[in-house]
């Protein structure tokens, strides 16, 4: 622990520092790979949906160690009633799950009195649940809404909080996140229920809370930098990372472990469902927005603000002065992007005088 | 602002504040522990919309008779703390109904059936409790009050006859001695009868109660039905003798029904000269027939209160639901599955608060016990205002607002991180503890600031633009975040600011998160400058 916190102070002071905006690229090109997985899985794979969007009922019965042939007698009590279940599952080793096509309450009843037969339980223990056929398409329409709108509000704050520049660098982590995350629900064939859409939208709250303590210290540390000629703005911004790095460590580890025991719990208490399908989104949300917001946010913000003719002529005085100073160390090459070749100290020496050199 | 800065006051106005909350929550006659959703508690919830005939959108005046004939069926059911709820606006505005506990699987049939409103002659009349109420008459014009024959001795069930005999609808095909037996032993009083809902059969005869308990009938299938009525409206003649009245309008066809009807019944002795407007297998009314009525217009007049009159107006021209209703979602949980989610969303909170207080002290020391109390007085807070919402608003925790407050102590947490990480970057800039505790709020208030309104943001309209689960899950997120604010800048920042006075806290022992060497600040000059 001592260790982190000492390097914290190295990393505060720009001793130790990690060029993270300067391996841009290196990021960039690993969240593409990623990128890319998703969205070919969602076109070809596309997501599982839960019967909540699909429409259809489901029945939950409790069954003391279920076995396969718990599943099939299941199957036959529901096909006694005229219906052809679509999905028999075990759920947590003492439920068994059954999904049918969306029918009628009396219908349904008659299935719940068949099941609860079948497995000798009371039909009040037994728990039902109908969906119709427009109810998902609902629900889904909402979330879409809700998104929208709260990227156009978010993306003004972060605009006048900050600036422009700012607020698109966010938002393109913010997409990153979410498209990761949902990829990932495609990869596995983890069912996409309610609560996993309401994990996804936290996400949205969550990736931009850790990107907005990022940005708010390198705003802080670029203020003014326009007119010097001491550093440049990825330089800048590379040390505000470093800066907040064991905070955004520390953060995301202390935001996981909630997340973490609602997993763990759910996993081992109720088999599946709301607890878990919440978790389970949550949990890869915030690793991927806590990878974003250090990996992808502030390089992508560093990439925007360096084409800008402003920063262009800082880049300039910068070299320009380095030269000058005369030190070898100083004029390592970093790469910032394709368009620019810039140069930067892979060593930020932000405390040490330039005079002791 | 930092020298006038003073963390005792802050601290008292948070206590008061704290202690108010409590007596709040904790007032005589009210819950004491927060409201808990169906999936915890187990019961059914059915999600229903409205769509009106013929594909038109709904008005809200519709809805409004739709919500209240459905509340109406809901109490039928005597489950206490059933409720009935919108959800959303307009032509998406979604009904909710709760009912906690153990359910009939029929209920959700019973809930979207349209009432059948039907009006049947009266065969017999006895009194349903041992003080009768005058009878309301109809006629042409005016009305004219017509008291029944109160009978004087009350009506005790016959012990010879089971109670499954009366079970609602208590009906048959013709006029039995059985079913004769069955009436005399009726009582009015505590019947199943009364609690609605049951579908009657307007072909058959039906032994039921009034509404108001005060009498029982035989009466004939029906004559009319719900359909016949074209309008009914409440008035209070000009003159206002005899009270508020209804006026009631037939369709072509229910007048021509309605005529013969009247035309019979009038000529009739008490109680057969009347007939009960039945809504749900209950008499609503049971007006006498003063005269033939041909024209399709008549008058329902009697002691009327202006209530009376309008819910009865109601009932004759919306006793049937004025749109259909589709079944968009039903949920039934056990009250044991219930049971299990919450224990398992308490466990889930409590062994992530555990998580987190442990990491906290490893690594902030001292400084993370600040940080532990600050989470268990945000704790403290949020549980009260779960109660006093529920208590106001009707707020009810659900599973996805466990998890919400259980994702909420990280996201708490981080404010207080966020502060501690300036404070020793201050400390680190060779600040002593005193300055570094001022400047590091100075700097770190306006990122917990702007990151908790991004939060807000997101609760906020995910709240305001969804439905069901996804709400509660939005509004604890919500809250939590604002209650998080509040505690870092009333109860982390005043003891912070007390504690930086402390004398151990800057002997730079290791224990006290704040120590210079453990910071990696190297010489003690640096420190003391």
């Amino acid at each position: 622990m001592s260790g982190i916190s000492t390097l914290g102070n190295r990393l505060y002071r720009g001793e130790a520092s990690y060029n993270i905006v300067g391996k841009s690229r290196t990021w960039y090109t690993v969240s593409a790979v990623f990128l890319t997985i998703a969205i070919l899985t969602l076109i070809f794979r596309g997501l599982n949906l839960g019967i909540e969007f699909k429409g259809g009922a489901e029945f939950t019965v409790p069954v003391k160690n279920a076995t396969t042939q718990s599943i099939s007698d299941a199957r036959s009590s529901v096909k006694a009633t005229g219906v052809t279940p679509a999905n028999v599952t075990i759920v947590g080793g003492d439920k068994i799950r059954i999904q049918t096509e969306t029918v009628t309450t009396t219908v349904s009843n008659k299935i719940g009195a068949a099941l609860a037969s079948t497995f000798a339980v009371k039909d009040a223990d037994i728990k039902v649940q109908l969906v119709g056929p427009s109810w998902g398409s609902e629900v889904s329409k909402n979330a879409a809404r809700a998104l929208l709108v709260f990227l156009v509000l978010v993306a003004l704050f972060l605009a006048t909080y900050f600036e422009w520049s700012m607020a698109v660098a966010a938002l393109v982590a913010l997409a990153h996140d979410v498209l990761i995350t949902v990829g990932i629900y495609a990869l596995s064939g983890f069912e996409v229920t309610p609560a996993a859409v309401i994990g996804f939208l936290t996400i949205l709250g969550y990736s931009l809370y850790d990107t907005v303590v990022v940005f708010d210290k390198v705003k802080e540390n670029t203020k003014g930098i326009a007119g010097s000629s001491r550093m440049t703005f990825s330089e800048a911004a590379n040390l505000a990372l470093n800066q907040t790095l064991v905070r955004s460590l520390n953060t995301s580890i202390v935001a996981l472990l909630p997340v973490l025991s609602i997993l763990i719990v759910g996993v081992a208490l109720l088999g599946a469902g709301t607890l878990n399908d919440l978790a389970l989104a949550l949990f890869v949300g915030m690793l991927v927005g806590a990878y974003s917001s250090i990996f992808i946010a502030t390089p992508f913000l560093a990439f925007l603000k360096e084409r800008t003719a402003e920063m262009q002529g800082l880049q300039k005085r910068v070299n320009a002065k380095r030269k000058n100073s005369g030190g070898t160390d100083s004029v390592s090459v970093a790469v910032v992007s394709d368009s620019l070749s810039q140069a930067g100290p892979r060593k930020q020496r932000v405390k040490k005088p330039r005079s002791s050199r | 602002m930092a020298k006038h800065y003073q963390p005792k006051r802050s601290l008292i106005y948070l206590a008061i504040s704290i202690v108010g909350l409590i007596v709040w929550a904790f007032l005589p006659g009210r819950d004491h522990a927060p409201r808990l959703g169906l999936d915890l508690r187990g019961g059914t919830q059915v999600i229903l919309s409205a769509t009106a005939a013929g594909d038109k959108a709904v008005t809200s005046e519709q809805l409004g008779q739709t919500l209240s004939i459905i509340r109406a069926r809901v109490d039928g059911f005597g489950v206490a703390e059933s409720e009935v709820t919108t959800q959303g606006s307009g032509a998406n505005t979604k009904i909710i109904v709760t009912i906690p506990g153990e359910t009939d699987r029929t209920v959700v049939d019973q809930l979207k059936t349209t009432a059948v409103l039907n009006f049947r002659p009266v065969v017999a009349s006895d009194s349903g409790s041992p003080i009768p109420t005058p009878t309301p008459s109809v006629s042409g014009k005016k009305g004219v009050k017509v008291s029944p024959k109160p009978s004087s001795e009350k009506a005790t069930p016959a012990p010879s006859l089971p109670a499954s005999y009366f079970e609602p609808p208590i009906q048959t095909k013709e006029v039995s001695q059985k079913f004769a037996d069955t009436f005399a032993a009726l009582d009015c009083d505590g019947s199943k009868i009364l609690e609605g809902g049951k579908i009657d059969d307007p072909e058959q005869y039906l032994i039921t109660c009034q509404k108001d308990k005060t009498e029982k009938f035989v009466l004939a299938p029906a004559a009319l039905s719900g359909g016949d009525i074209q309008s009914a409206k409440a008035s209070l003649p000009s003159g206002g003798a005899g009270g508020w009245q209804v006026d009631l309008t037939m369709t072509t066809a229910g007048a021509k029904k309605f005529a013969d009807v009247t035309k019979s019944l009038y000529t009739q002795k008490a109680p057969a000269n009347r007939f009960g407007i039945v809504l749900d297998g209950v008499v609503m009314s049971a007006p006498s027939v003063n005269e033939a009525i041909l024209g399709g217009s008549a008058v329902i007049s009697g002691s009327f209160t202006p209530e009376e009159a309008k819910g009865l107006a109601q009932v004759l021209k919306y006793g049937a639901l004025p749109v259909a209703l589709n079944v968009d979602e039903v949920q039934q949980i056990s009250p044991t599955l219930g049971n299990d989610q919450l224990q398992a969303g308490l466990l889930a909170g409590a062994f992530g608060l555990l998580l987190v207080i442990l990491y906290l002290i490893a690594y902030y020391r001292a400084l993370g016990l600040v940080a532990v109390a600050s989470l268990v007085v945000a704790a403290l807070m949020s549980y009260v205002i779960f109660i006093i919402l529920g208590n106001t608003i009707g707020f009810t925790m659900t599973l996805a607002g466990i998890a919400g407050a259980v994702v909420a102590i990280g996201i708490t947490a981080d404010s207080f991180i966020v502060y501690f990480e300036r404070l020793r970057d201050e400390l680190r800039e060779g600040k002593r503890l005193r300055g570094a505790a001022a400047q590091g709020w100075e700097r770190a208030s306006k990122t917990i600031l702007a990151a908790g309104f991004v939060s807000f943001l997101a609760a906020f309209v995910l709240y305001y633009l969804s439905v069901g689960s996804v709400r509660g899950f939005a509004f604890t997120l919500g809250l939590t975040t604002v209650i998080d604010v509040v505690v870092a800048f009333t109860f982390t920042r005043p003891i912070v600011n007390r504690l930086a006075e402390n004398k151990w806290m800057n002997s730079g022992s290791s224990m006290t998160g704040v120590s210079p060497s453990r910071l990696g600040v190297t010489t003690v000059s640096e420190v003391s400058n």
